[in-house]
């Protein structure tokens, strides 16, 4: 009986389909303007990949800020909760997870079976998240993708003190002035996003084993310092971005089986 | 969670009606009033003395509450930011000063001018400022009155200094009114607010019951007698009232919430401009906000055979006032009173002494009752620092998690 998960986010929308213990189907589109459209649009193409009808999906479980846009028929589950659920399916040792998407960052505690402890978000600032990264790719005139690896050959990485994203830009441009290299600057971002990260994770009890989720997992870089600043290895799964629409479609499954 | 639950409302309280008449009352005569003079004070000061003096208080915090819940005071507070007045400056006095100055707020007109004041610090340090500022601007004067903080225990000597500055209050309402002070009237005044001060926490206490016939956002909006006018009959009536209501309810098995489930305790002041969607979030998440620290607050201890010796305990210990072991304790009470299965924080960006130790009392809470808590970061009356979208993500995460 497949089930599936859709996880809405601000700047991405993710669908996973599940069959048994097993993902046989995900996709990954922007969201833009309209997240109802984007919700819909990234359950059909994970559905299509999977070669099967939404009719034939036994439940959907919604979640990220747009699950209560969604006109399909689905359970509504927050991402904290299926992040926590997507990570313990993926390492079923994690005890903390870090999520840094597009918008929010947050760090949460689960127990052995994947229920959320605790958890904290950021408060109504961008540092740290995804936005920020875009931001000083742009500012610095370099692919988003291309940050991570960049800034492993940094030697000095340049200060970024300020803990607005729009004051960091203005940061960046006067290390550019000062002549700091872009490999130096990228690097101070990242440390930057770490010591946000950490001051907000610590509120939290940090247990041994760290998953690492969401689209900012995918910045080597940024893995990096946040390693450095716990002093802990943090494991980083195959497909961050598509952690908490699995935790969806884990969700859903439980849903699906209870409902029989 | 399921969407569908979003359209449940709280089940209404009967007696809504009467506490609005006798608010909507209270300010016609504040307003209207040729007689009786009018004098502005905090909301944690010893209004028993105005009332026992013929006096008319006005509370430019309730006010500022009621800008906040009709969602004007952002407009206030920017007339206020426009005179200079940090972003940063409680939004109440923001609103307040913002109101005084362009006549406007949630009564037609504004509040009615004062002709004197009277600023009890015991609430924040800030009000001694935004007091001065009123002085200044209305070319009025204040009077204030200084409780010292309790970091520990409270001394005799605070005990009667504060009762000394009462005894000074009141040669100043002689001053400012011309009439003698009669301690007889005083004393019957002081009567009737430990008999309403009685029947308010006999209200709170009603939300001990499963299912909690009442919640803090119903006590967030049936304080405002108890705020404004305890000492007055009216206010007894209003509260034998409510009171007798939320036993019915008790009797009948009628919840605030239709299908509690969960049972959490609040602290700090209400997100005015929110309330209602708030109180839908939680109640649609089978939540039950059943006590909370702030409508605590006037439920203080008078003795009726020493009224100013007693008052100037009650005025000096109120929540805000205390160090944070006695804060925790009283919250540790709270949880343990109401059996309630959690706590939700409002980390409020006007009020600094509220706000500050909230991430230490979450956690010692945590760590004695293994209850979790939740942070979520607002303003009481400034909407435009309010995330819904966050705060319902929070809410609802905190609820699964329970």
């Amino acid at each position: 009986m497949p089930v599936a998960g859709v996880d809405i986010g601000s700047l991405t929308a993710k669908a996973v389909v599940m069959d048994g213990n097993e993902m046989i189907a995900r996709s990954l589109i922007p969201t833009g303007h309209n997240s109802r459209e984007a919700g819909r649009r990234a359950l059909e193409l994970a559905l299509e990949e999977a070669g099967l009808k939404e009719s034939e999906v036994d439940a959907v479980v919604a979640t990220g800020y747009g699950r209560l846009a969604v006109d399909f028929e689905a359970e509504r589950v927050t991402e904290i909760t299926c992040h926590a659920r997507g990570a313990h399916f993926m390492h079923p040792d994690t005890r903390t997870v870090i999520d840094l998407g597009g918008q929010d960052s947050k760090a949460i505690a689960i127990d052995e079976r994947g229920k959320v402890l605790d958890f904290v978000m950021n408060d109504k600032c961008s540092a740290g998240t995804g936005r920020f990264l875009e931001v000083m790719a742009h500012a610095l005139e370099i692919e988003l993708d291309d940050m991570g690896e960049l800034s492993l050959g940094s030697k000095s990485p340049a200060s970024i003190s300020s803990v607005c994203t729009v004051f960091a830009e203005s940061e960046v441009v006067s290390r550019v002035a000062e002549g700091a290299s872009k490999v130096d600057i990228v690097a101070g971002i990242h440390q930057a996003i770490a010591s946000r990260v950490y001051a907000m994770a610590a509120r939290i009890p940090i247990e041994t084993k760290i998953l690492m989720t969401g689209g900012v997992a995918r910045n080597i870089g940024v893995v990096r310092a946040l390693e450095a600043k716990f002093s802990r290895e943090i494991c980083v799964p195959e497909m961050p971005q598509h952690t908490g629409a699995l935790g969806a479609s884990v969700i859903a499954r439980e849903k699906a089986a209870a409902a029989v | 969670m399921s969407d569908e639950g979003d359209n449940l409302s709280l089940t209404q309280i009967k007696a809504t009606d009467q506490m609005k008449q006798l608010m909507v009352e209270y300010y016609i005569e504040a307003k209207t009033t040729t007689e009786k003079p009018i004098c502005w004070i905090t909301s944690g000061g010893p209004v028993e003395f105005l009332i026992a003096m013929d006096v008319i208080p006005v509370y430019p915090e309730n006010h500022g509450a009621m800008c906040g819940a009709a969602k004007i005071a952002p407009g206030l507070a920017e007339t206020a930011e426009e005179m200079g007045f940090s972003r940063d400056l409680c939004s109440y006095a923001r609103a307040d000063i913002g109101g005084a100055v362009k006549q406007d707020g949630a009564i037609p007109g504004g509040l009615p001018k004062p002709d004197f004041l009277l600023c009890c610090n015991n609430i924040c340090g800030t009000v001694t400022k935004w007091y001065e500022e009123l002085s200044r601007y209305f070319d009025v004067p204040m009077f204030l009155m200084d409780t010292p903080f309790i970091h520990t225990t409270k001394t005799k000597h605070a005990t009667e200094y504060v009762r000394q500055q009462c005894l000074e209050l009141v040669g100043f309402l002689e001053k400012q009114t011309g009439r003698e002070f009669s301690l007889e009237k005083f004393a019957e005044v002081a009567l009737r607010s430990v008999a309403a001060v009685e029947l308010w926490k006999g209200v709170l206490k009603t939300a001990e019951s499963r299912p909690s016939p009442f919640t803090c956002f119903d006590a967030f909006i049936h304080m405002a007698p108890i705020v404004t006018l305890r000492g007055t009959q009216q206010v007894v009536d209003y509260y034998e009232l409510l009171k007798g209501e939320m036993e019915q309810r008790i009797a009948d098995g009628i919840g605030a919430v239709p299908e509690e489930k969960y049972r959490l305790v609040w602290d700090n002041i209400p997100i005015w401009y929110a309330m209602r969607s708030l109180g839908n979030l939680f109640a649609s998440n089978q939540a039950c906000l059943v006590a909370d620290t702030y409508t605590t607050a006037w439920a203080v201890d008078i003795k009726i055979d020493d009224p100013l010796t007693s008052m100037a305990d009650a005025y000096t210990k109120v929540y805000l006032n205390i160090a944070i072991d006695i804060m925790l304790d009283q919250l540790l009470g709270l949880m343990e009173k109401y059996q309630a299965d959690g706590l939700v924080m409002h980390s409020n960006r006007s009020c600094k002494p509220y706000s500050l130790g909230q991430y230490d009392l979450a956690r010692a809470v945590t760590e004695r009752t293994g209850k979790p808590a939740l942070i979520i970061e607002a303003d009481m009356t400034d909407s435009r620092v309010y995330s819904e979208a966050q705060v319902r993500e929070r809410v609802e995460a905190f609820i699964e998690s329970l």
